[in-house]
């Protein structure tokens, strides 16, 4: 394992929109048993902390690596485009449209009669826009459009904010 | 790959001698100490076959007492000894007060840090922590027959950074070499495991005396994941005796009660709820006001007083299913941890929740040091072969505070530790060459309702536009879960680092001087104390002399002279954190000489200026008044 390589090469596996979790997961053990700190309980101090660096990049790795997005802005980065350093915001109107009504809905959820059921059913809604954008972004990474691939992923990040306030939702009602 | 590979690691010296390492559960009633011996993990009893070490601490006439012969004493002797410690450790004198006090104890404040007036002087929690601590490590080796390589000490899932570092520093004080921290619930996982190999998505519902903690864990070939970890840190079996409490208070129409009162009130509620545990129906009798009361108490009853807590405790369980993403159904096992497991009504809701039965196999006080034994056992080396391997997340999520009291989160609660996450920030001033960060733990907005941890600075960053530096800032977090912060400005490289101790914690020097007083003597104590004074005075000096030189050190000294008494004043700057009195000594003696003529010249210009701006008569009016 070389610090300087990327996520995919440290797990030993092809640069892809879609790795084999099954692979990951694996990978992520063997990785896990050969650096992790624990392994160097009596060992030198130069060795703990390079057990430290290591792991904490293994745990980096699959982080980003099992996340579909940050995977997805991961891979535009190993192009040179860096989403958040990105100027030009301009979305699609029909995407706008439909994130409004989404919003106006997460906005009703604590007059419903079953608030916990309303998060339920935008969560899943939400959730399907998510894995069509997902695949269309692999569509466009793997045809080489990065630019195509750079919007939309734009616009799963959206989407993943509305799932991140959905969950923040659900925790105030659960009164923590 | 290949390149950097190292054979076996940490087991290079004397494969085949079996290293001596213990599991401590060090918990707010009672702490156990467990080992494995032959193969199989088992708990270390006392010399009176007793597995049970009450965490109370008596500071007598005689010296230091531990566990029942304390715990015997405390209605006797309430004020010199201590009980619930773990639940003042790493906490500051505010903090204490603000969640209601640390109960009748004399509570003394030590620059932020609390401690506990006794006999035998003034404690902190983390003293009475190691006194435990060191009774286990000594019981442990009479058991095993020689000295310990090292312990693995169990902390609450929801233990933060300053009380994992309390619980370290205990250890350090008791002389045990601590292998690792870890979480309870992860330990009785671990208990678990090691025992059906099982694999799968585990639950793990801790309900203990005084704290709920609800973790969930994957389980893969050796391998034990912890997705997530939630938790009520005010929630315990002691809640549910104080249902029962209050239902006979009403039901007699009694008012409040005294100490004693209360005390027989506690043990008839605790009594009845265990005698309710396998009988539908069990009788109480108390005494109150010098009055006997007596009656009966039915399980249903039982239930309605305390459901109410219970489902208080499935809360957390919804959030860490959220927070894994993982749905009930996914679950493969509920491990029961903690004596109020032991209440069917209790079983039986989680049971529910979880749709399935849940595993009581393991005595549910003992589980959590048999699964630190067994870790400590492959940390320790002694393991060769297992495949055990621990992944730990953070319970809370740390950040630093933006602008506005904002709290900005670098890295989210149950990330997998070790972990690194670095974060740019930027100047928002012209020309700004220094920037203050300050670390926070919590999941709060706003950074006043989060758990400050640590304030540092970076200084000379080159002056700029705002917005044109770049300031790097980097959390580590190791194994054990306790963080590490630098920052560092990438055009420059001009840096700053902070290993997190909080200002309330102990600093090393104070550490080493408890562990050289409960090594040797009194004496090293007081050398320790006049060298924090020392230091102390030191840092008081470097103020002065630095905020006399900011106000007036141009018009009093000329540039030689400035320049001069500055090198002087650095040379102090330098040895004030050095942990030799005399050093610091001759540093301020020093500087004391080098800023004589400026004190002098500065003291006859404010005499100057002062009377300038006065009528004479006012002074020697003065001078006339008796006061």
């Amino acid at each position: 394992m070389k610090l300087s390589d990327n996520y995919f090469e440290i797990f030993g596996l092809p640069v892809s929109t879609a790795p084999d979790a099954g692979a990951i997961d694996e990978a992520y053990k063997r990785l896990q048993r050969e650096w992790h700190p624990d392994r160097f309980s009596a060992g030198s101090d130069e060795e703990k902390r390079r057990a430290m660096q290591y792991t904490s990049v293994i745990n980096q790795a699959r982080q980003t690596l099992t996340d579909p997005l940050a995977r997805a802005i991961y891979l535009l980065s190993l192009k040179g485009v860096d989403l958040d350093a990105e100027t030009d915001t301009r979305m699609r109107p029909e995407f706008l449209m439909a994130q409004m009504e989404l919003r106006e809905r997460l906005e009703l959820v604590d007059g419903a009669a079953d608030p916990y059921a309303a998060i339920d059913k935008l969560r899943d809604e939400v959730a399907v826009h998510a894995r069509d954008t997902a695949t269309t972004f692999a569509a466009a990474w793997e045809g080489d459009d990065t630019a195509g691939a750079r919007d939309l992923a734009r616009e799963w990040q959206f989407l993943d904010k509305l799932r991140r306030e959905l969950d923040e939702k659900e925790q105030r009602l659960d009164g923590d | 790959m290949a390149l950097l590979q190292i054979a076996e690691p940490g087991q290079s010296s004397a494969p085949h001698q079996h290293r001596l390492a213990v599991g401590i559960d060090l918990g707010t009633t009672n702490s156990l100490v467990a080992s494995v011996r032959s193969g199989k993990a088992v708990i270390l009893a006392d010399a009176d076959g007793q597995p049970l070490l009450p965490s109370v601490v008596r500071y007598s006439e005689d010296g230091v007492v531990v566990g029942r012969a304390a715990k015997s004493a405390a209605a006797a002797d309430p004020l010199n000894t201590i009980s619930s410690a773990k639940r003042l450790l790493g906490r500051s004198a505010d903090e204490i007060s603000a969640a209601g006090g640390a109960g009748h104890y004399r509570l003394v404040e030590d620059e932020g840090s609390p401690r506990i007036e006794t006999r035998s002087g003034a404690v902190s929690p983390v003293e009475v922590s190691a006194e435990i601590l060191k009774v286990l490590r000594q019981r442990a080796e009479e058991a095993l027959g020689g000295e310990l390589v090292g312990a693995v000490i169990t902390v609450p899932a929801y233990f933060d950074d300053a009380q994992r570092q309390a619980t370290k520093d205990a250890a350090r004080i008791a002389g045990l070499h601590v292998l690792r921290l870890i979480n309870e619930p992860t330990a009785a996982a671990v208990a678990y495991g090691l025992d059906k190999g099982a694999e799968g998505v585990i639950a793990v519902y801790d309900f203990g005396g005084g704290t709920f903690d609800i973790s969930l864990l994957r389980l893969n070939k050796g391998v034990f994941e912890v997705l997530a970890t939630a938790g009520d840190a005010a929630l315990g079996g002691d809640d549910l005796d104080q249902a029962v409490v209050a239902h006979l208070l009403t039901r007699h129409g009694l008012a409040d009660s005294d100490a004693a009162e209360d005390r027989r009130l506690r043990d008839a509620a605790r009594a009845l709820k265990e005698a309710l545990s396998d009988a539908d129906e069990a009788g109480y009798t108390f005494s109150h006001g010098g009055q006997e009361y007596s009656g009966k108490l039915s399980g249903e009853e039982l239930v309605q007083l305390i459901d109410p807590l219970i489902a208080k405790t499935l809360a957390p369980c919804r959030r860490t299913l959220r927070d894994a993403g993982v749905s009930k159904d996914e679950i493969t096992a509920v491990v029961m941890v903690g004596g109020s497991t032991r209440t069917p009504a209790v079983r039986r809701r989680v049971s529910e929740f979880f749709g399935q039965p849940v595993l009581t196999d393991i005595d549910p006080d003992q589980v959590v040091a048999l699964g630190a034994a067994a870790q400590a056992d492959v940390l320790a080396g002694n393991n060769p072969d297992s495949d055990m391997l621990l992944l730990d997340v953070i319970p809370l999520s740390l950040g630093l505070e933006t602008m506005g009291n904002i709290a900005e989160k670098i890295i989210p609660r149950n990330t997998t530790i070790p972990v690194a996450r670095a974060q740019e920030f930027t100047t928002y001033k012209d020309g700004q060459t220094a920037m203050s960060l300050h670390v926070i733990q919590g999941e709060r907005e706003l950074v006043s309702d989060c758990r400050s941890l640590a304030r540092f600075e970076l200084r000379g960053i080159p002056p700029m536009v705002a917005g044109q530096a770049r300031i790097l800032v980097t959390f580590q977090v190791d194994a054990d879960g306790l963080l590490s912060v630098s920052a560092v400005e990438k055009s420059s490289g001009v840096q700053a680092s902070v290993d997190v101790k909080p200002s309330y914690g102990l600093s090393d020097g104070e550490i080493e001087s408890m562990l050289r007083s409960s090594m040797e003597n009194a004496e090293a104590d007081v050398r320790a104390r006049s060298l924090a004074e020392q230091q102390v005075e030191a840092r008081r000096v470097l103020e002065a002399i630095d905020s006399a030189l900011r106000n007036d050190g141009e018009r009093f000294l000329s540039p030689s002279e400035l320049s001069a008494l500055q090198a002087v004043r650095d040379e102090l700057a330098a040895v004030v954190d050095d942990s030799d009195e005399n050093k610091i000594n001759a540093a301020v003696k020093k500087l004391e000489a080098a800023s004589a003529d400026y004190v002098e010249r500065r003291m006859n210009a404010s005499v100057h200026d002062a009377m300038a701006g006065h009528a004479v008569d006012e002074f020697s009016a003065g001078t006339q008044d008796p006061e």
